[in-house]
């Protein structure tokens, strides 16, 4: 084997990363926009939008989601009065920058052999993989009570208070219902996760299903959507961003989408066996293995994103309280017996 | 009459309500139904086989043509008698009952000795029109109608919002700047 130049090396990094993060990233959290207008209309029996047209052309809408990034950029980016405005103009970076590098993270594909030497399709790989994408995931909220406080506005400190509450109350139920399901698989990579399922040839929603429901409830509520859409509360208060215009205003939204693929993404790694597809041995097909890899990871991505906007349009918002009951008397509880659970069982078993 | 109370009970909270997850696949099942025939029905629309009902509700209104219920209080018009002159005896009864107060009547002599007056000017300003259809109901001799089953009212001035008698009557064509 040819021992890797450091350039190439080098360049690799940066294409998988500007593959994530563009090219999964910024492609699905665009063609969401659509999905969220065009699912909802036909579950409620609309036709939704269909309007915006590039020389009479329509496509069922598509266009909808660049005319949204049209009109945010040109936009007046207003910063009222009362606001602190380098945390203002911070905030969004934050929120948005944290969601992106999670999913740089996240395992696309496995190591695959070419021309001569390995290449692992996994942007950013670590051996602490999964505690570094729950922790950036929860760093984000830093931009939302930032944003918060920086508008200058009491609507806006109220959403911050309650994504901060919210935030925390969920975080803590994200690890812990992990808890379980990592402790099967002894170790916090995400792409040993993966190798797991593929040399037990079962999924991790099969071995630890309450695990999968309560990662899948607390992933929901960190990604600030209906039903646990407390901060945004478009009906009541407008939320944290409530002093935001423009493409700031657009960060924010653009960063629940990001956070729900990073969600899902989390989900597909960890509990419907990543880039797996079963009966295959794709490390073994060289470059049309690591298509398949990628296909198949960014697919059972793109099934959960669905599943989640199809929750997103069929649940009415939680009341705060209940939101921090399901969270603290419910959810944890229930994750932290699954854990204690798994470990007899482990424990026993070996 | 003494006041009753009818005591509502309130749904009882049974185990699968209270850990959410059975009622929430239920609403899901639901979505996820309408959501799934929707498609099949659209898909079958966009392939022009017929035999399915359409996989919207929606009516796409300035492209498609507004459908107005059959009682739709829609414009005014004016009746007219056999012989062609307006049923109006200028009574003013739904100048006094309107609630707009976007009627205007100014009488005159009738030429005919047994109809004591008729309309000279009769206008309907539609700006200040709530469309309550209290002049119909109010007219004695049945002359006006809300029938004229014309929606597209709009217009850039205000002056332009006001019908006078022969517009009403049908009798000449209001000049709606086109939109």
């Amino acid at each position: 084997m040819n021992p890797a130049l450091p350039m190439t090396d080098l360049l690799f990094t940066a294409a998988k990363v500007a593959f994530a993060v563009f090219g999964v990233g910024l492609n699905i959290a665009g063609l969401l926009g659509w999905v969220e207008r065009k699912q909802s209309a036909v579950m409620q029996d609309r036709i939704g939008a269909n309007r915006a047209s590039i020389f009479g052309i329509k496509i069922l809408g598509l266009f909808h989601p660049i005319a949204d990034a049209i009109k945010m950029l040109t936009k007046e980016d207003f910063v009222p009065k009362g606001a602190t405005k380098g945390l203002h103009a911070l905030a969004p970076m934050i929120s948005l920058g944290c969601a992106m590098f999670c999913l740089a993270a996240l395992p696309y594909g496995g190591v695959i052999e070419h021309g001569g030497r390995l290449w692992d399709l996994q942007p950013i790989a670590l051996p602490m993989g999964v505690p570094l994408v729950l922790a950036t995931l929860a760093f984000g909220v830093h931009g939302i009570v930032m944003a918060g406080y920086a508008s200058g506005s009491n609507y806006g400190l109220l959403g911050a208070l309650r994504g901060a509450a919210q935030m925390i109350a969920y975080e803590v139920c994200l690890a812990s219902s992990l808890a379980g399901i990592l402790f099967v698989y002894g170790t916090l990579d995400f792409s040993e996760a993966v190798l797991w399922q593929a040399r037990h040839g079962v999924w991790g929603i099969v071995v630890q299903p309450l695990a999968f429901i309560l990662f899948l409830t607390a992933g929901a509520a960190v990604t600030k959507r209906t039903p646990f859409d407390l901060p945004e509360g478009e009906s009541e208060i407008v939320g944290y961003h409530v002093e935001y215009s423009g493409m700031k205003f657009g960060m924010f939204l653009m960063t629940d989408f990001f956070e729900s693929i990073v969600i899902c993404g989390i989900i597909t790694a960890l509990f419907l066996g990543g880039w797996t597809i079963p009966f295959l041995e794709l490390n073994t097909m060289g470059i049309l293995g690591g298509v398949l890899m990628v296909h198949s990871f960014v697919g059972k991505m793109l099934l959960l994103l669905f599943l989640l906007m199809q929750i997103r349009w069929t649940l009415p918002r939680f009341r705060f309280d209940q939101l921090l009951d399901l969270g603290w008397k419910n959810v944890l509880p229930l994750s932290l017996i699954n854990f204690l659970v798994t470990a007899w069982v482990v424990y026993l078993w070996r | 009459m003494a006041i009753t109370v009818k005591a509502v009970e309130r749904p009882k909270r049974t185990f699968a309500t209270e850990i959410y997850l059975v009622e929430v696949w239920k609403g899901l099942a639901l979505t996820f139904r309408h959501l799934f025939v929707n498609l099949f029905r659209h898909t079958m629309t966009a392939l022009r086989i017929g035999g399915y009902k359409a996989g919207a509700v929606t009516i796409q209104y300035p492209d498609d043509p507004a459908v107005l219920g059959k009682r739709a209080r829609t414009r005014h018009r004016l009746l007219k008698r056999d012989d062609g002159a307006p049923r109006c005896t200028a009574c003013l009864l739904c100048e006094t009952i309107c609630p707009a107060k976007c009627i205007r009547i100014t009488a005159e002599n009738a030429p005919d000795p047994k109809i004591e007056k008729r309309a000279k000017t009769f206008d309907i300003d539609l700006g200040m029109c709530v469309f309550c259809g209290y002049c119909v109901e109010a007219c004695p001799v049945d002359a006006i109608h809300m029938d004229a089953n014309q929606v597209e009212l709009s217009s850039y001035d205000r002056q332009a919002m006001i019908w006078s008698m022969p517009e009403l009557l049908g009798d000449a064509g209001k000049g709606l700047p086109k939109t």
